[in-house]
């Protein structure tokens, strides 16, 4: 408990995090008021169109998760950490706790809020929470946000720069999945295996998949859900081992 | 008490650390001496356990670091002074290191008055000058009120205020019976500052023992004596087959103290002028010590 207490103050005593939450859900709201507005007819206002925006508060958040774990090795304050508790894994482990609980708080609060801004423009759409699927569209984002704070600790943990963590976190998401689904004949089937487009499965990505004209996926949005946290924590478990093999 | 047996560290081909054996008794200083690059860094993050050794053990009072719980209530260190994050405050980089040991959070403000901090406990640690980091560093070390004191290098950058008051806190901290640990590349920093004195050169040890024997040791005694008797005193030494070496207008006597220069000057009825004990430097015998092995050299005429 005094662990994760000690990690809490980590977290909310610098400014990165209170940045980078304000922008997760300012832009993530934001943009979902415009999409609300402006969608038209060509794209219908459905529970799960509401949420499109959240992938730019994600990729904030992965951010804030990077910055939490990657500035403690550039500042050295990693080993202090380390003087404070010898064993290492139960200090990164409160980390990893502390801003993923952060991270799905976030999620939470632009899952419902991005959906409370559709029912609220637009009164006359079918917005109502009546399917599982719909619950997941909102909801989940809980889920997801929370595992992708888990990823961007084992990230900060495993590459222990912030400026190289950031740098492969962006590029990745940013460059790195887009670009795979455009090698010739194998693309496809790697993309339907990456992390975020797994993430956007478990949410409902229905707009993407359809939209690239994927046809039959190889798991449901359940089985896409558990395998992306899956990955989020197998990384978490190497950036722990490697943390308690290496010197500080 | 802290006590290393045949600690080894090779960093590729490079051995930082090389079979170092060494106790440090408590209730003392003990500077730990060597020049840049001799490895006493190293030794000092293995015995927080921050390096794992390739070879030997390191024990505080007999447990291994990892062994100890809520070590910062046992061991204290200030191993780096930049070890904090720029954006948070003083107050705030102690109160979770107190947290995360069960320390209890009044400490903090106490340690900050020590250091003398309490003005600018809530600024951003990153505004810090170095002498306010060492003191920052400091506060970090005494807050869990540990007995085991670790200093690396802790009067870098600080004014020679700063410098006399750590030298006070070290003395007293050791008064109070805790074992103080203190590395330097001045010897006569730590002439000032400890009692006992482990030296090590390219990671092997070179002394262990105390300030005093290493000194008189290392440096030898010699005597200047100034006569109108020059000639006279000559004779008398060159009987008594005392080297000694001309001046000119004085001679520098060694192999005999002042009290023996003095008494067979007067038996030789020979007037005095000047009867100076001197002694070679401190920094010039740790020079001859290490000289062998310091790892960095300037080349010099070149």
């Amino acid at each position: 408990m005094s662990l994760l207490t000690a990690e809490r103050i980590k977290l909310f005593s610098t400014r990165a995090p209170w940045w980078c939450t304000a922008l997760a859900i300012v832009a993530s709201l934001g943009f979902a008021v415009v999409f609300v507005i402006f969608g038209g007819d060509e794209i219908p206002v459905t529970v799960s169109n509401t949420q499109t925006a959240s992938s730019f508060g994600l990729t904030v958040i992965l951010v804030l998760a990077v910055l939490a774990a990657a500035t403690e090795y550039n500042w050295g304050t990693i080993r202090t950490t380390y003087q404070a508790v010898p064993k290492r894994a139960p200090a990164l482990l409160a980390k990893a706790v502390v801003v993923s609980l952060w991270c799905g708080l976030v999620g939470l609060v632009i899952g419902f809020g991005s959906w409370g801004l559709g029912v609220l423009l637009k009164p006359d759409a079918d917005l109502a929470l009546n399917s599982a699927a719909d619950w997941r569209a909102v909801a989940g984002q809980g889920l997801v946000f929370l595992f992708t704070g888990v990823l961007g600790v084992a990230v900060g943990m495993l590459l222990r720069s912030t400026a190289l963590a950031l740098a492969v976190t962006l590029v990745w998401t940013q460059l790195v999945e887009g670009l795979v689904f455009l090698i010739p004949g194998i693309g496809r089937d790697i993309y339907e295996w990456l992390p975020f487009f797994s993430a956007g499965q478990f949410i409902g990505g229905g707009l993407t998949a359809s939209a690239l004209n994927l046809g039959e996926l190889p798991l449901g949005p359940l089985g896409y859900g558990a395998y992306y946290a899956s990955i989020c924590v197998i990384l978490f478990v190497i950036g722990v081992v490697m943390n308690q093999v290496r010197d500080a | 008490m802290i006590e290393a047996t045949g600690l080894t560290k090779r960093y590729g081909a490079t051995v930082a650390v090389d079979n170092l054996s060494f106790k440090v008794n408590s209730g003392r200083v003990t500077g730990f001496l060597g020049p840049n690059g001799a490895g006493k860094s190293t030794t000092m993050r293995m015995i927080l356990a921050l390096d794992t050794p390739n070879a030997g053990t390191v024990s505080i009072d007999g447990k291994h670091y990892r062994e100890i719980h809520h070590p910062l209530r046992t061991v204290g260190a200030l191993l780096d002074a930049t070890w904090r994050h720029p954006g948070r405050s003083a107050r705030d980089h102690l109160r979770w290191m107190a947290v995360s040991n069960k320390i209890p959070v009044k400490r903090v403000d106490e340690v900050l008055h020590i250091v003398g901090l309490t003005s600018v406990a809530k600024k951003k640690a990153g505004g810090f000058s170095l002498g306010m980091l060492q003191r920052l560093g400091i506060a970090t070390a005494l807050l869990g009120d540990p007995q085991v004191l670790l200093f690396d290098e802790p009067v870098n950058g600080l004014d020679p205020e700063g410098i006399l008051w750590i030298r006070q806190l070290m003395h007293a901290l050791a008064a109070e019976g805790r074992t103080v640990f203190v590395s330097s590349h001045l010897l006569s920093e730590m002439a000032q500052t400890a009692q006992d004195l482990v030296v090590i050169g390219r990671g092997k040890l070179m002394y262990q023992g105390t300030v005093d024997e290493f000194v008189t040791r290392a440096t030898n005694e010699s005597v200047k004596v100034r006569s109108p008797h020059l000639p006279m005193l000559r004779m008398a030494l060159a009987e008594r087959d005392v080297p000694f070496e001309d001046l000119g207008d004085s001679l520098l006597v060694s192999e005999m103290d002042s009290d023996g220069v003095g008494e067979l000057a007067f038996a030789a009825g020979v007037t005095l002028h000047e009867l100076s004990p001197t002694r070679g430097s401190l920094e010039e015998a740790f020079l001859q010590l290490t000289g062998e092995a310091v790892e960095y050299h300037a080349e010099s005429g070149k």
